[in-house]
C-alpha cells in the first residue's frame, strides 16, 4: 500500500465517529492516568522539593500551575483552528465534533490559566489585573472559546451551526500570535516567556524538572479529556444509529469496548 | 510542617492557586465521564422501553389473531 493511500485510510478512519469510538476507549484511560500521575508528581516536587527562587521566594511556584494551564489552552485553540479548516475544507463530521468536545476543555484551562495568572501577580506585581496586552489576548482567547459554545448552541441546524462555528475557529486563529507577541512587542508587566524551543531555557535546570512534568501531565490529562468528551458528542449526534444501539445493548460487566 | 504551609509568606496565593488549578481540573476531567454515564443510562432506558412498547403489541396482535 503506498503512502498516499495510507493517508488517505487514515484520513477517512478517523473521519469515522464509529471506528473512533471502537479503539478510543484505552488510549482515554490511559492519558486520563499518565496525566493525574505526572501532575501530581511534578506539583509535589515544585511545591515541596524545589528551592524558592531568588527574587519571588515562594509565590513562583504557582509557575508550574500557570504555564502548563495557559500553554495547553493555546495547544487546544491550534486543535480548535484545524479541525475548523478541515471542516471547512471537507465537511468531515468528526472535525465538528472535535471542536465541540475541546472548546470547554480549552475554556476550562484559560480560566485556570488567568485565576493562577491573578493570584500570582498580586504578591509579584502588586496587582491581579491590569489591562496590558498579555492578559487582554488571553481573556480574547477565553471568550473564543466561550463564543464557539455560545454560536454551536444559538444555530438550531446542525450543518449551519458546524460552519459557523468553523468560520469562527479559524478567524480566532488570528489572536494566537498575538498572545505569544505581546510580551515583545508590548510594554507589559508580564516577565517574557523563559522557555523556547530554539534557545537555552532562562530558568535554573532544576525548576524545569517539575515545569516538564506538570506541562506532559497537562498535555496527556487535556488529551483524555479532549478523547472523553469527544465519545460523548459521538454519542450524542449517533444515538438514533444501529451501531449505537448494538454498543448499548452489548454485554456487560466483561470486557468493555 | 508549618514552614511549608506558609510558603515563606505566600502561603495563601500558592496554595490558592494550586487548589483552583485542582478544582478546574477536576470539574473539566469529571464532565465528559459524568455526561456519558448520564446519556448512556437515558438512551438504555429509553431503549428498553420502546423494547417493552413492541412486546406489549405483539402481545396484543396475539390475542387479538
Amino acid at each position: 500500500m503506498g503512502l498516499t493511500a495510507w493517508a488517505r485510510r487514515a484520513f477517512h478512519k478517523t473521519g469515522s465517529p464509529r471506528w473512533f469510538f471502537a479503539g478510543s476507549r484505552p488510549w482515554m484511560l490511559g492519558l486520563y492516568v499518565a496525566g493525574i500521575a505526572l501532575i501530581v508528581v511534578g506539583s509535589t516536587l515544585g511545591l515541596g522539593f524545589v528551592p524558592p527562587e531568588r527574587y519571588q521566594g515562594d509565590s513562583f511556584r504557582i509557575l508550574f500551575v500557570h504555564v502548563p494551564a495557559v500553554h495547553l489552552a493555546q495547544t487546544i485553540y491550534i486543535a480548535v483552528a484545524v479541525a475548523g479548516l478541515v471542516y471547512l475544507v471537507w465537511r468531515m463530521k468528526m472535525a465538528d465534533l472535535v471542536i465541540a468536545a475541546a472548546a470547554p476543555v480549552g475554556m476550562a484551562l484559560t480560566a485556570a490559566g488567568l485565576a493562577t495568572g491573578v493570584v500570582w501577580g498580586i504578591p509579584t506585581w502588586g496587582t491581579g489585573w491590569v489591562w496590558d496586552a498579555r492578559i487582554m489576548s488571553t481573556l480574547v482567547l477565553l471568550l473564543l472559546f466561550f463564543g464557539l459554545l455560545a454560536l454551536r448552541q444559538a444555530i438550531a441546524r446542525p450543518e449551519r451551526a458546524a460552519m459557523a462555528v468553523s468560520l469562527l475557529a479559524v478567524v480566532g486563529a488570528v489572536n494566537l500570535p498575538i498572545i505569544k507577541y505581546s510580551v515583545e512587542w508590548f510594554t507589559t508587566l508580564h516577565q517574557p516567556a523563559s522557555i523556547s524551543l530554539t534557545e537555552r531555557p532562562a530558568i535554573a535546570p532544576v525548576f524545569l524538572v517539575p515545569l516538564a512534568l506538570n506541562t506532559l501531565g497537562y498535555y496527556c490529562l487535556a488529551a483524555g479529556i479532549v478523547i472523553a468528551a469527544l465519545r460523548f458528542k459521538i454519542i450524542e449526534t449517533e444515538s438514533g444509529t444501529s451501531w449505537v444501539a448494538d454498543w448499548l445493548d452489548r454485554p456487560r460487566g466483561g470486557a468493555k469496548p | 510542617m508549618s514552614e511549608f504551609l506558609a510558603m515563606g509568606g505566600h502561603g495563601a496565593y500558592v496554595w490558592g492557586a494550586y487548589g483552583m488549578s485542582l478544582a478546574v481540573l477536576v470539574a473539566v476531567g469529571a464532565w465528559p465521564l459524568l455526561a456519558m454515564r448520564r446519556r448512556v443510562r437515558d438512551l438504555r432506558r429509553r431503549r428498553s422501553v420502546a423494547t417493552d412498547l413492541l412486546a406489549a403489541e405483539a402481545d396484543e396482535g396475539v390475542k387479538q389473531g
